[in-house]
């Protein structure tokens, strides 16, 4: 899977769950002010990039210091890489 | 101690019959049922019930996904059910959030179908693993009440009292007692639930359900029949906006009624079978509260379910304190029993009642039993100059609930 592909199915999914317009979803847009989500979202975001992607995020502290979509698309992009390695 | 009068100056209805009040007393009026068959319930092994009286064309897209993420279907009916209540009764923001008004609004238990769904996943390895966030928010009891109250910013106190088939009208009573004491001027106050197939077995277990007209729904339930058999499951909300008279007059509020009289008693006789003594003691407490005679009331809306049991010793215990002549209907006939928003849709019939002068016959009653033959029970609507109802709730757990609802003219 390509990061472009990850980045794609990542919004889709994003969208889909918070019923979000997909050109709302660009690199810079704060989950917070932006995308109007708050802490309870990220708990299920957390759910639904495991389901979308099969790996594990759970209780990871570094998904605390996410902020915007970018963070989010390098994390998942990482946690991909590694579970593929 | 001095009590402040209590009046009602909004309604609201989800019911099996659609979005608003007017649409409900209208189907009332016309004695249309709500009753359906429904197909998932005979594709369940060992269940006798097959119809309900389900609501219908909710569409909740239309309220925003942060509000509707904490919500099952009955809360998305309560939150409907207010907002027509506070819009008839012109709340605005600030009296809607400044701490003055409060809710009381319950369900018989938390969402089921969400429980349902935590399970599945639950039992298969026992593993909480992909359970999101909003689950609890919809299995917790107070649900109804605190979605509402969150939604509409209620900052007033929120009571979510869980009393089965009379929490409704004990919901109302509470909010009755919370503005008559003094601690709130208003009280948006109701019940809410939501159909799920372990609602319709529960009363199939205990025998207490209607099985024989599955394939006639709108012949069921049939309270004081004497082919009656059972209870019809329906969901479906109602909520009642409660106001100190003083509060309803200061901002020129139009009146629809005003609440004299509550009572609750426990029937500790049995968990499941009503005796008539408590019943009737709870209707005597009510009138009492009120300053009535049982010759001053009009018309008896009943709890009548359809049970065998039920019906009876409701019956007796009218006939005992009011005599042969007053008219006494249900309207589980047209809906069904809406459990949690039964009382409180039965209410705001009560009030429409009032209103128009007309009492609404009960429906499916071909021939009245001889065990409930004792009372008068119209066939057809009655119009007459209404000015007292006591409104009757009785739950499983033994819980008794009584009101009294009066017209209400500006020289009184």
């Amino acid at each position: 899977m390509t990061n472009d592909e990850i980045i794609e199915r990542t919004n889709a999914a994003i969208a889909e769950e918070f019923e979000l317009n997909m050109n709302d979803l660009v690199p810079s847009a704060s989950f917070k002010d932006d995308l109007g989500l708050d802490s309870l979202d990220a708990v299920d975001m957390v759910i639904v990039l495991e389901q979308e992607f099969g790996i594990k995020i759970g209780k990871d502290p570094k998904i605390l210091k996410i902020r915007q979509l970018s963070d989010l698309h390098s994390y998942v992009i990482d946690k991909k890489n590694a579970f593929l390695n | 101690m001095s009590l402040r009068r209590v009046v009602i100056t909004g309604i609201g209805a989800v019911s099996p019959f659609g979005q608003g009040a007017e649409r409900f007393f209208k189907a009332l009026e016309d004695g249309e049922s709500a009753i359906r068959y429904i197909a998932e319930l005979e594709e369940i092994q060992g269940l006798g019930p097959h119809v309900a009286g389900l609501v219908q064309g909710i569409d909740i897209k239309n309220i925003p996904r942060k509000i509707r993420r904490t919500m099952s279907p009955m809360s998305v009916y309560a939150l409907l059910a207010s907002q027509e209540a506070l819009a008839q009764a012109r709340v605005d923001h600030r009296l809607l959030t400044g701490g003055r008004l409060g809710i009381a609004l319950g369900s018989t238990v938390g969402s089921v179908d969400t429980m349902e769904e935590f399970f599945k996943d639950f039992l298969q390895d026992r593993s909480i693993d992909g359970i999101k966030s909003m689950l609890f928010f919809k299995i917790m009891g107070h649900s109804c009440a605190a979605n509402v109250a969150q939604t509409l910013g209620i900052a007033g106190r929120t009571l979510a009292p869980s009393a089965a088939c009379a929490t409704g009208c004990q919901a109302v009573g509470m909010g009755y007692e919370a503005i008559a004491l003094g601690k709130q001027d208003l009280m948006l106050c109701g019940g809410a639930d939501e159909f799920h197939p372990l609602t319709a077995a529960t009363f199939d277990i205990i025998q207490a359900a209607s099985t024989q007209y599955n394939d006639r729904p709108q012949c069921t339930p049939r309270p004081f029949d004497r082919d009656r058999d059972g209870i019809v499951c329906a969901e479906g909300a109602g909520l009642i906006l409660l106001e100190s008279l003083d509060s309803a007059r200061a901002r020129g509020a139009e009146i629809l009624a005003e609440i004299t009289g509550f009572a609750s008693t426990s029937d500790a006789s049995s968990i499941a079978s009503p005796d008539p003594t408590p019943v009737r003691l709870c209707m005597d407490l009510a009138l009492a509260e009120a300053g009535l005679n049982a010759a001053d009331v009009d018309y008896v809306n009943a709890h009548a379910t359809g049970t065998r049991q039920g019906d009876e010793a409701e019956s007796r215990a009218i006939g005992d304190l009011f005599g042969t002549s007053i008219p006494v209907s249900s309207l589980k006939g047209h809906i069904g029993h809406a459990m949690a928003a039964s009382g409180a849709l039965e209410l705001i019939a009560c009030v429409k009642m009032l209103r128009s002068g007309k009492i609404i016959p009960t429906r499916n009653l071909d021939n009245p039993a001889i065990e409930c033959s004792g009372l008068t029970l119209p066939r057809k609507i009655q119009t007459l100059n209404l000015q007292t109802i006591i409104k009757n709730n009785f739950a499983l757990g033994g819980v008794n609930c009584a009101i009294v609802l009066r017209s209400f003219s500006n020289d009184q």
